[in-house]
């Protein structure tokens, strides 16, 4: 079986920094993958490398086995099929928060905004904002801002999604409420690649760990193997510090 | 002040210390503001007629008579300003947007847009307006076209839309930068295509980071609808010429200077306004 979402040796240099030095990579289909390390580490240029955000320089990246990092090609359609959430939310400011998940969903398929209500209903009572699809960004809390952001990649109906450190910029009470909405997502399935600081939570829901260390996956496996029996020496030092 | 209406906080009946001294300090602040007001203005009061000409400005400047004989025709005659405002405000900010969308596009086959959007902006913002207005009023009719396309209204107003546009358009494009490019981001990620993302997405944003901006251009236009008077129609300051020249008296023109002021002042202090706040929300 091919992965879902292949790297090979992908590069990626910004001016004389190379962030990427030939990332290998393999997430199959339901999988969830964490990328873990210092930061600067490159962990957010890998996941925008993934859906086309930022153009790799060398290496390729499959997506159910097609190259879709071929310098020219339309990154569109590559997007729609994978979603990422930041670490700032970046929802859009002057629309509320259903609005926000409705625009791309209505442009990009031509979904109607009655056709759309129902649905999204659902998904804002099921991550529980039934009472805030209305409200507009500034009037919600950074944990429900998240969520919001989750709904919106979501709502396009991504077969992969990307989420960079996106607790990083929470209270610590409210990071439980977006970790509880992935949790929910690994059990419908979703195949999921994920930047993240919370060791506890990779170590309970990852099926594979990468240890990113100045732009290489210096060493990968599943969470025990990693978290436990760590090979490389910068992989202890960095696990001696986080945990 | 009954004590419910203070903050739970400070559950002491009574203002705080540091109330009680705010207060004192505004009190005196307030006593020093007026006191000297008061003197500055009796100064001028008194000093201004002490000056051996005032007898002659009061009379070619302020004459009552004068004034009430030629207001409600000013009034009348700026109507005419309003109505050029009226219909070239919208023309402005339509070519001023279409010109910052020009400026602001990527594809190489565009590039010619690119290239007028900034010749344009190049062009008319480095030129005074009112030379703008005698080359294209003066010139354009001047090539004999049928009624009603010689009229210096037309080509008045034409000249006001390309200057001004040339402004807005800057003011925009600026708007347009001042966008986060995790905005952008966040929207190409969604598969929403660079159109739809101006469009939905910065667009909105931009514009109205630029209100106020873009309000005390709207302002300088309104005074210089005047400027239109050297082609022409006969707006609020050429009616006041011809007021001058009836009563060879100058108080038609204090009476213009007044009836924009009127106008402008509230808009001046509207836009400031609308500035405070948004400066306020941003920090
Ligand atoms: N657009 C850019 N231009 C130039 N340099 C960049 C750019 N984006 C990232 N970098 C550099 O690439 C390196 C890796 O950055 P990246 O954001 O991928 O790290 P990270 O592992 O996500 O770190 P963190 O944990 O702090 O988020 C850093 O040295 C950063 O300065
Ligand atoms: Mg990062």
């Amino acid at each position: 079986m091919t992965a879902k979402l292949s790297l090979r040796g992908v590069r990626k240099r910004f001016g004389e920094v190379e962030v990427c030095k030939g990332i290998d990579l393999d997430v199959d289909e339901g999988e969830m993958v964490c990328l873990i390390g210092a930061s600067g580490s490159g962990k957010s240029t890998l996941l925008r490398c993934m859906n086309l955000l930022e153009p790799v320089d060398d290496g390729v990246i499959l997506l159910d086995g097609q190259d879709i990092s071929e310098p020219g090609l339309d990154p569109q359609p590559v997007r729609q099929k994978i979603g990422i959430v930041f670490q700032s939310y970046n929802l859009f400011p002057h629309m509320s928060a259903a609005e926000n998940v409705m625009l791309a969903p209505r442009r990009v398929y031509g979904q109607s905004r009655e056709e759309l209500r129902p649905k999204l209903a659902e998904m804002f009572g099921r991550f529980g904002l039934g009472d805030r699809m209305d409200h507009y960004p500034d009037q919600l809390s950074g944990g429900q801002q998240q969520r919001v952001a989750i709904i919106r990649a979501l709502a396009m109906a991504p077969q992969i999604m990307l989420f960079d450190e996106i607790t990083s910029a929470l209270d610590p009470e409210l990071v439980g409420e977006v970790l509880d909405v992935l949790r929910d997502l690994r059990g419908q399935g979703m195949t999921m690649v994920l930047a993240t600081h919370e060791m506890g939570f990779a170590r309970e829901l990852a099926d594979k760990v990468c240890f990113l260390d100045a732009g290489r996956i210096l060493e990968q496996g599943p969470p025990d193997a990693l978290f436990n029996a760590p090979r490389e020496d910068r992989t202890k030092a960095f696990l001696a510090r986080v945990l | 002040m009954s004590t419910q209406d203070r903050p739970a906080a400070s559950p002491a009946a009574g203002p705080t210390r540091r109330e009680v001294y705010e207060a004192g300090v505004r009190r005196r602040a307030n006593r020093i503001a007026l006191a000297s007001t008061i003197a500055v203005v009796l100064a001028l009061v008194i000093l201004i007629p002490l000056a051996p000409g005032w007898e002659d400005v009061k009379r070619a400047f302020f004459n009552g008579r004068v004034f009430a004989a030629t207001f409600p025709g000013l009034v009348e005659a700026f109507v005419l300003n309003v109505m050029i405002f009226a219909w070239s405000a919208p023309l402005i900010a339509l070519t001023g947007l279409g010109i910052a969308l020009c400026r602001d596009t990527r594809s190489p086959a565009l590039f010619p847009l690119r290239l007028f959007g900034v010749a344009y902006t190049d062009i008319f913002r480095g030129l005074p307006v009112v030379l703008v207005i005698y080359i294209i009023g003066f010139g354009v009719p001047g090539l004999g076209l049928p009624r009603p396309w010689n009229s210096p209204y037309i080509w008045g107003t034409l000249a006001l839309v390309l200057v001004y546009s040339a402004y807005v358009a800057e003011v925009l494009r600026s708007g347009i930068d001042s966008i986060h490019q995790s905005q952008r981001a966040a929207a190409a990620s969604l598969g929403l295509s660079e159109r739809d993302t101006m469009r939905y997405v910065v667009l909105p944003q931009a514009i109205r980071n630029v209100v106020p901006a873009n309000m005390n251009l709207f302002i300088a236009l309104q005074k210089d609808v005047a400027l239109l008077s050297f082609i022409g129609p006969v707006e609020i300051f050429r009616q006041a010429g011809v007021y001058k020249s009836l009563y060879a008296n100058f108080t038609p023109y204090v009476g213009a200077a007044l009836i924009f002021l009127a106008l402008t002042i509230p808009a001046t202090r509207y836009a400031d306004y609308l500035m405070n706040k948004q400066n306020r929300e941003r920090s």
